[in-house]
């Protein structure tokens, strides 16, 4: 039999095709284009080749964003994750609770982010905050817009209290998906609560679980509003993370060529990252 | 007067039977004495007596929400009765936990812990009961070799069909020499291949054990097949339990036998007056012996009406073909007759068009009476044997 040739089929891929082009292809090739150039305004171009590449993976300023970044996003995974599965575990399968629960689990996840940022803000003030002022009262010598490690602290707590939330709900359906049968049988062969975790909710949270830490990993090393509004990547540049930094040096500076390669080194970075994660969390089913 | 005799005569089969369960106390392993189950104001099993034995299998047969997983629930210890005692081996259990029974259940869906591989699952209550590896390894090497999944014991149940990774559950609740094994719709999700294998070999792989089998299913013909002991379970309460064969032969009563039959039974009001019944003025037959006069409920299995008959006592019965199934050697005959719905389900292929007229013919010899509180009085041709 032979193939049909149907031509008119690729004006029903074209709308998508149109969307893409407008949404990532140009503004990446945008992007690229400003990488390989020099350019002081005025749509004047110079080739520039390699520089701006060289100049950003060889720049100190670079290497302490990127470490500052990964410092940043490894730490509230470290809480995150593991604090979200308590929550989860903790909170009721059944009766009316449930809905209240799932209310406020998903309630910070519904502030903007500018918002977060600005409640933390005044949150965080050492004369006029509720968090500030507490903290000083009870004696710690605590000021987020002059200590480094008070606003690393502050940062992270927001992060911990925006984000833990979607965690949560996502290890809650995971454990809810659980018939009680795995349980019963759990509870007839006497295996203790450590086990039934370990062997019955954690293999069956696995999915959800990979799914929530790839999204934190993503969200948070793109992350940008909130530390912009909190801290502005003060005090100095203790909290300067790299998307802060990349407006920085676009916008700030106007420095458009090597903000252009920091942004494809950021993007492969991250691509590289979440690519390992997957595949480091997903090995075991390949198997 | 016959009615008093019949009455009699069943009142000393009763006494003859509990006698019999009495003298087969040294064997009595599970009993239920008045065990009930109140859920919010609802009930899901009203007080049940039931005594099963060691050695034996139980099937546990009803529709869904007829109360059988409750009931089993019950007898595991996962749930504590309301009203009443479970006692085992002459020893209360009412309020023991489920992990100090030496019990073990295989459910409807696969439950096998998802990242240990099969040899680690089918270990797993010894490994919980701490026995050594040795043993371990030999007690699971023979499980797998029973259940047949020997080849499969370094996989996990993830890359097992759904055949082999119920096996694997049934090998975990066999390994640890349980006193009461429970097995609630275990083939139930396994297509239809899969089931039949598995339902030949489960009479074999239970039936050595010293234990009390109970098994739930919503298919009469699994009952029949595994033979043992079957209670037959209706909204909650155990209306029937003896020896299968009996219980489907003799049904205590109407629920029962409706329970235990698939296509469901086909029933019609008759009524008994100078020797013979009279369904209609056209519809009559010769009574059994000794059935006294008056409004009776037939019962008639599917399998005992069909579109052709050698037997000259076949009482014909005339209506209209609502549809007609065949499947391969079988014919399912849906019709009406005589204002009530039949099934007829006969050998051989006899195509009918829905709306057709057409004669089928009761082997009424085999019929099912129920006086008006829905007793049985007389089944077959009158045989009264309990």
């Amino acid at each position: 039999m032979n193939k049909t040739v149907n031509q008119k089929a690729w004006f029903f891929v074209l709308p998508v095709l149109v969307l893409v082009a407008f949404n990532a292809i140009v503004p990446l090739m945008t992007v690229v284009n400003y990488s390989v150039q020099e350019t002081f305004g005025d749509n004047i171009f110079f080739w520039a080749g390699i520089a701006w590449f060289e100049e950003v993976l060889t720049s100190s300023r670079f290497h302490a964003s990127l470490g500052r970044q990964l410092t940043f996003t490894f730490t509230i995974l470290a809480i995150e994750v593991p604090l979200g599965v308590i929550i989860a575990l903790a909170m009721p399968r059944k009766g009316p609770w449930v809905s209240v629960c799932l209310v406020l689990m998903a309630m910070p996840l519904l502030i903007p982010w500018n918002v977060v940022g600005a409640m933390w803000n005044i949150f965080g003030l050492p004369e006029i905050g509720l968090l500030g002022k507490t903290l000083n009262v009870m004696g710690f010598d605590y000021n987020y817009t002059r200590q480094p490690g008070d606003a690393w602290f502050t940062l992270i707590l927001m992060d911990v209290w925006h984000w833990t939330s979607l965690v949560v709900l996502l290890a809650y359906a995971g454990l809810v998906s659980i018939p009680d049968a795995y349980y019963q049988a759990a509870k007839i062969d006497g295996a203790s609560s450590w086990s039934i975790f370990r062997y019955i909710q954690l293999p069956k949270m696995k999915r959800v679980l990979t799914i929530a830490i790839l999204l934190r990993f993503m969200d948070s090393f793109n992350i940008y509003t909130e530390p912009s509004v909190l801290t502005g990547g003060g005090p100095g540049n203790s909290t300067t993370l790299l998307s802060i930094d990349l407006v920085k040096i676009a916008l700030g500076q106007f420095d458009l060529g090597p903000a252009a390669a920091m942004s494809l080194v950021y993007f492969l970075v991250i691509l590289l990252m979440s690519w390992i994660f997957y595949t480091v969390m997903t090995r075991n089913e390949d198997q | 007067m016959p009615g008093a005799a019949l009455r009699r005569a069943n009142a000393i089969q009763n006494i003859c039977y509990s006698w019999t369960t009495g003298r087969l106390g040294a064997l009595m392993a599970l009993e239920l004495k008045q065990v009930g189950k109140r859920v919010a104001g609802e009930t899901h099993v009203y007080p049940t007596d039931l005594v099963l034995e060691r050695g034996s299998f139980n099937t546990l047969l009803g529709t869904t929400l007829a109360g059988k997983t409750t009931l089993m629930q019950l007898m595991a210890g996962l749930e504590k009765p309301t009203t009443g005692e479970i006692w085992f081996d002459d020893v209360n259990v009412t309020g023991r936990p489920v992990q100090k029974r030496n019990v073990s259940m295989v459910y409807q869906q696969f439950i096998n812990y998802p990242n240990m591989t099969v040899f680690d699952n089918i270990a797993s209550p010894l490994r919980v009961a701490r026995h050594s590896e040795d043993e371990i390894k030999k007690r699971v090497g023979a499980m797998a070799e029973l259940m047949k999944i020997s080849a499969m014991l370094d996989r996990r149940p993830s890359e097992l069909s759904g055949g082999q990774q119920q096996r694997t559950a049934m090998a975990r609740a066999m390994v640890k020499d349980s006193d009461l094994i429970l097995l609630d719709e275990p083939l139930a999700n396994l297509d239809f291949k899969l089931r039949e294998e598995l339902r030949d070999e489960l009479p074999r792989i239970f039936g050595q054990r010293n234990c009390v089998v109970v098994y739930a299913t919503t298919e009469p013909s699994e009952a029949l097949l595994f033979g043992g002991k079957t209670a037959a379970l209706y909204e909650g309460r155990v209306t029937d339990f003896g020896a299968t064969g009996k219980i489907y032969r003799h049904p205590r009563d109407l629920t029962s036998a409706m329970v235990f039959s698939e296509p469901p039974i086909n029933t019609a009001n008759v009524r008994k007056t100078e020797g013979r019944i009279l369904m209609n003025e056209n519809v009559t037959w010769t009574a059994p012996a000794g059935l006294p006069d008056g409004a009776y409920t037939i019962g008639i299995r599917p399998h005992h009406i069909s579109p052709i008959t050698r037997d000259p006592e076949a009482v014909a019965i005339e209506g209209t073909v609502k549809v007609a199934e065949l499947s391969g050697s079988e014919s399912m005959i849906h019709f009406d007759a005589y204002g009530d719905s039949w099934v007829s389900l006969s050998h051989g292929v006899h195509p009918f068009d829905a709306g057709e007229r057409a004669v089928l013919y009761a082997d009424v010899s085999r019929c099912f009476y129920f006086d008006t509180n829905g007793k049985l009085v007389a089944a077959g041709g009158g045989h009264t044997e309990h």
